[in-house]
């Protein structure tokens, strides 16, 4: 069995586009939900939070940075490619109802498991107010669909080359302290994105959402590898999660977890660099 | 009469670094020799000891006259995992137990003959299976594992189409992410598995039920399910350290090592911890698996922690006496209290307490009791936690009017019949976590009653 690549490209710099032929997982996905994909037999299972994805096409989009091998490797595949497993969808959906108004925020890559939500909340009768953020103008993704979807649209870039100079925890400030009644918001992105944004908001007494993308291997429940601690309890974020609440969360502990392979990593790079030069000789 | 014939095993130095097979089976003149130590009793006791009944003293007597594929004939009638089952059923409680050499001396080694048997096949080539006539009737078997794919083993002989839907990327279950290469090599899972899809199996992988389809959608597109979900969910203490990085359960630290083979990390993407001290907390099978996982990942020193005595551990003594021969330490009567956090929240030790054995609990065992006063540290850089499963809930979204008891497990009848007319289960998703036979035994069982539900 091969999933097929049907689409690919590169929608910033190292940050790719993939949309994968896999009806079953189309078909029941929701927004808030995640997959996991193993490109071949030696491969490392990997986990990825659903971008968008289309029932009737059959498809399944993800979008991912080159950070280890396995994206990496990913991202020098083609349409032409398939994909030895892809699993989903897992993870519990979004809690998506009307409340009001919604804040989603997505902060690098994480704006892709945003856009999902972002339709889902609207369509679910929200006034949706969106706001990404990347270091620069050229790293922000998903741009006009984000704009497209939601009520009301700002950017942030780390160096003022796009939108507000700053970070989006600080449009997000200014929203809240505008006295605009918001009932929810929701924050995807790097870890310490999400823990920046969690301080911020408490204050406020906001509902606050976090997707939490640790480690894991199954994403079933079965390992436990990817365990968080929410409210002093351990939770499965595979299971349980991925989205809890934002003020519970003990994000040092997912930091650290995050960290755990960090050496193990770049041999498995170094390995895989390795092999590449050696098949290139010969 | 002959003695009973030792197992060959690879030599424990050796074994502890490498992951090849530890066993390495009977040659023809052993296994010859001790199916010379068969009585053929008229009434055999250890047919009874078997959970999916083989016809033993049948298949035994077979050996005898070194018609070898008689006797893997005469086994594949009721068993269709020989050579998982020849590896690792705990004879010794089953079949084996019952055998009338038992009650003076040792019994006939009903196990290394099957696994002999099985493995004589594999050599030569496995007969491909006759197709039965169809039925048109349809079952859905949730989970590739040792209920699963026996239920579906039997329910394809039976001449239904059969559809196994597992939520991994491979076959097996336990057999594969749990069970260590070097007691049983996936090769032969593969092959086990391999010989059920020529009985016209359709199996499907990476199908998550409860996620893709649920339990309800699944009894009204097929004609019965078989639910074979197993107790996939660890355990963990709840002691203060648990979340520390070089902390693993069982099954993360087993499902690494076998399903993703991070020991051939970094030619495998996938990683693992290799601790240089590791301290595995548990008395079973699993607790020995890690525990011999972790010597041969390189490990200096690698402790079994349990809080009951030698008497008392779950584990087979075969896979003690296996683990002590290759240097795993045993603190027996030893319990943790709490793992110890080092630089940048890596585990630094673990404080145990010594225990002394109570008063007998509801289970029989005596119950342990801490000493007051005796903790003290066990150096330690990784900790593995093996105390135990409970079944994966996963199934139980959209399975409307699906009973389960207080510990999530499935009730069923004795016939595996669960709470919903055309739903049945067997295996540790109805037991908790079990032994492969048991889970075969009950997927066989509740076959047979779909059989008869089918043909109503």
């Amino acid at each position: 069995m091969s999933y097929q690549i049907i689409e690919k490209k590169e929608i910033a710099p190292s940050v790719h586009l993939m949309k994968i032929q896999a009806s079953d997982v189309a078909r029941a996905a929701k927004a808030g939900q995640f997959i996991i994909l193993r490109i071949d037999e030696t491969s490392e299972r990997v986990p990825l939070t659903i971008a968008d994805f289309d029932p009737e096409e059959g498809t399944v989009t993800i979008i991912f940075q080159e950070m280890g091998k396995t994206t990496k490797q990913l991202a020098k595949m083609s349409s032409s490619d398939g994909l030895q497993d892809f699993v989903g969808p897992l993870g519990t959906p979004a809690d998506v109802r009307e409340l009001g108004t919604v804040i989603l925020v997505g902060g690098g890559v994480g704006i892709a498991p945003v856009y999902p939500q972002v339709k889902a909340y609207r369509e679910a009768g929200n006034k949706v107010i969106s706001i990404i953020g990347a270091r620069n103008e050229s790293l922000l993704i998903l741009e006009d669909e984000m704009e497209a979807a939601s009520d009301e649209f700002h950017v942030a870039t780390d160096d003022g080359s796009k939108g507000h100079h700053g970070f989006v925890t600080d449009v997000v400030k200014e929203i809240l302290d505008s006295g605009e009644k918001v009932a929810r918001i929701v924050v995807i992105g790097p870890p310490i994105l999400m823990k920046v944004a969690a301080g911020m908001t408490e204050p406020y007494g906001v509902e606050t959402i976090v997707s939490l993308n640790p480690i894991m291997i199954d994403g079933t429940g079965m390992c436990g590898g990817c365990r968080v601690s929410v409210g002093g309890e351990t939770k499965f974020a595979c299971v349980d999660g991925p989205e809890f609440d934002a003020h519970k969360v003990d994000f040092n502990l997912l930091m650290n977890r995050l960290a755990l392979y960090r050496d193990e990593e770049s041999k498995c790079q170094e390995n895989h660099d390795h092999k590449c030069t050696c098949r290139g000789e010969n | 009469m002959v003695d009973r014939q030792a197992m060959p095993l690879q030599d424990p130095e050796e074994r502890a670094h490498n992951f090849d097979e530890v066993a390495l089976g009977y040659s023809d003149e052993q296994a010859l020799a001790e199916a010379s130590r068969c009585l053929e009793c008229k009434n055999p006791k250890c047919v009874d000891g078997c959970p999916v009944n083989i016809d033993i003293p049948g298949f035994i007597s077979c050996i005898k006259e070194s018609d070898f594929d008689g006797a893997i004939e005469t086994i594949k009638l009721t068993n269709t995992l020989p050579a998982v089952c020849g590896r690792v059923c705990p004879q010794e409680v089953q079949c084996e137990l019952h055998c009338v050499l038992a009650k003076k001396g040792e019994p006939v080694a009903i196990g290394r003959l099957e696994r002999f048997c099985a493995d004589y096949e594999r050599k030569k080539g496995v007969t491909p299976p006759q197709r039965s006539e169809s039925t048109g009737k349809k079952i859905a078997v949730i989970g590739a594992g040792p209920a699963g794919l026996t239920a579906a083993a039997d329910l394809a002989k039976a001449g239904h189409a059969v559809t196994i839907f597992e939520s991994l990327h491979d076959t097996g279950g336990v057999l594969t992410y749990g069970i260590p290469e070097f007691r049983l090599p996936k090769a032969i899972v593969k092959e086990e598995v391999e010989y059920i899809k020529q009985l016209g199996v359709d199996v499907k992988v990476d199908y998550v039920i409860g996620k893709i389809k649920t339990l309800d959608e699944l009894r009204t597109e097929f004609d019965a399910v078989f639910l074979g979900t197993g107790a996939g969910l660890p355990k963990f203490m709840g002691i203060e350290g648990e979340n520390l990085n070089g902390v693993y359960s069982a099954n993360e630290f087993l499902t690494r090592v076998n399903l993703m083979k991070a020991y051939q990390f970094p030619d495998y993407d996938t990683p693992i911890k290799r601790g240089k001290k590791v301290v595995v907390v548990g008395g079973g099978n699993v607790a020995m698996d890690a525990a011999r996982s972790a010597l041969r990942l390189g490990a200096d020193e690698v402790s079994i922690v349990y809080r009951r005595g030698e008497e008392e551990l779950p584990a087979r003594r075969e896979e003690v006496e296996n683990a002590k021969e290759e240097g795993i330490i045993f603190r027996l009567l030893t319990n943790p209290t709490r793992i110890l956090e080092g630089e940048n929240m890596t585990v630094n030790g673990v404080e145990c307490i010594n225990m002394e054995l109570g008063e007998p609990d509801e289970s029989g065992r005596r119950s342990p009791v801490p000493v007051e006063g005796s903790e003290h540290v066990v150096d330690a850089d990784v900790v593995i936690i093996a105390i135990g499963t409970s079944p994966n809930p996963m199934i139980f979204s959209g399975s409307e009017g699906l009973e389960t008891n207080s510990k999530g497990t499935i009730v069923v009848d004795e016939s595996g019949r669960t709470s919903i007319d055309n739903v049945y289960a067997g295996g540790d998703a109805v037991t908790g976590a079990a032994t492969v036979i048991s889970a075969m035994g009950a997927g066989k069982i509740a076959a047979q009653a779909i059989n008869e539900y089918l043909s109503k």
